[in-house]
């Protein structure tokens, strides 16, 4: 399906529809992250089972530590 | 025009001039991000800026690290200092305090008491944690801001409206977050510096600042931003209703750490004593190669280590990354002040 990620249209396969499975797609899942979807955040516990679905606008902001 | 400030006060009126002439922003850390955010603090006019580090100038931070010369590099000067000497050549009218310190929760309340901002230029979660408690207890904003790779975020902490750090981590153990060994490009730093400036100069000027956590990718050309207030946390240890600033306590002070990407270990006493550097040089003669010696700090190769002793006390132990074997060459290295 199509999703908009961070301002730009991609393509992620069909069985990735949880946040947890993009996280995981997008090698994210041991970082601290804040996610959004269609502006309203993702608390953590949710993350299993929020669904994604076609068109989703989703922002993905994680934490790093270096400066 | 003699006035050096004329450009920014056509811009930001003569008012948020003045006041940021007469305001005082802490740094926490002087390496990337707080070479770039310093200078440009500097030249601003900011009236009073305090720069704390606990480094000293190796070759590898020439790349990126604006403030610092080979020169400072050859004499392994404390980022500190070096930063100090390099901005007062920019802008001689502003005061400029330089501490070479290691930021832990038992000094920090001291260190940032009277300043206005506290700017995050350090390179690990931990001393953000530590920041973050002290800016929320004495109601100071807090400016974070990170970078690795081409990658970079910022946050701006404002105690009572926005969520604070912790809320955003959010009870993950400090010691999961992993260390980054993947380099970085100066653009990004400057791209991070230049927003955690922004903030600090509209914080400064008296203007509202957005509760929004943003990131850039300048390499994949990519940008996200997230308002944040939902994740301020009512059982946020820092922030909410029972506060208890976790990361000020005694018990949660790391005394040996592992620095990121140097093959190094960073060695505190839990006692504060000032050590006479060019006595202990001299007891170590015989013992070590390659010695050097400047008032902040001496430097030598002792066994299969190098080691970096500051007068405070504080050691780094290049060469391992194990914090048994650094404390045990550190302990072995400090028997010969003794004798
Ligand atoms: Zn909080």
């Amino acid at each position: 399906m199509n999703v908009q990620l961070n301002g730009k249209q991609v393509e992620i396969p069909e069985e990735v529809n949880s946040v947890e499975k993009l996280l995981a797609h997008y090698h994210l899942q041991s970082r601290i992250a804040v996610v959004e979807i269609n502006k309203e955040i993702v608390m953590k516990e949710d993350y299993v089972h929020q669904k994604l679905s076609h068109g989703d606008a989703v922002e993905i902001i994680h934490f790093v530590g270096g400066g | 025009m003699k006035n050096r400030y004329a450009r920014q006060e056509l811009f930001l009126g003569e008012k948020s001039q003045s006041k940021i002439q007469n305001s005082s922003v802490i740094m926490i850390g002087a390496g990337a991000l707080g070479s770039s955010s310093a200078e440009m603090l500097t030249r601003a006019g900011v009236g009073e800026l305090t720069i704390v580090d606990r480094d000293y100038v190796e070759w590898s931070n020439l790349q990126r690290q604006q403030l610092y010369s080979e020169e400072d590099a050859r004499n392994k000067l404390p980022k500190a200092v070096a930063a100090k000497n390099r901005l007062q050549q920019i802008n001689s009218e502003i005061t400029i305090h330089s501490l070479v310190s290691d930021v832990h929760g038992l000094n920090i309340q001291e260190m940032i008491k009277g300043h206005d901002v506290i700017v995050d230029a350090t390179d690990n979660f931990e001393t953000r944690l530590i920041a973050n408690d002290a800016a929320v207890k004495h109601g100071i904003p807090f400016i974070m801001g990170s970078c690795v790779a081409s990658y970079g975020t910022t946050f701006a902490v404002i105690p009572e409206k926005t969520p604070c750090l912790h809320c955003l981590l959010n009870h993950l153990p400090v010691d999961n977050m992993t260390c980054e060994t993947v380099g970085v490009i100066s653009p990004i730093v400057q791209i991070v510096a230049a927003t955690q400036v922004t903030q600090v100069l509209k914080i400064l000027s008296g203007e509202p600042v957005k509760p929004l956590l943003k990131s850039t990718d300048v390499w994949k050309d990519e940008k996200a931003e997230i308002d944040v207030t939902r994740l301020k946390n009512e059982h946020c240890p820092t922030c909410g209703n029972e506060q208890t600033f976790p990361y000020l306590q005694y018990k949660n002070q790391t005394k040996s750490e592992v620095l990121c990407g140097r093959d190094a270990v960073q060695i505190r006493p839990a006692t504060t004593q000032t050590f006479v550097l060019n006595v202990f040089m001299e007891r170590l003669k015989g013992m070590v190669t390659k010695p050097i010696l400047n008032p902040f700090l001496l430097s030598c190769g002792f066994e299969d280590y190098r080691v970096v002793f500051f007068k405070d006390g504080r050691a780094i132990i290049h060469g391992t990354n194990d914090k048994m074997v650094a404390r045990s060459i550190y302990n072995r290295f400090l028997q010969y002040y003794s004798e």
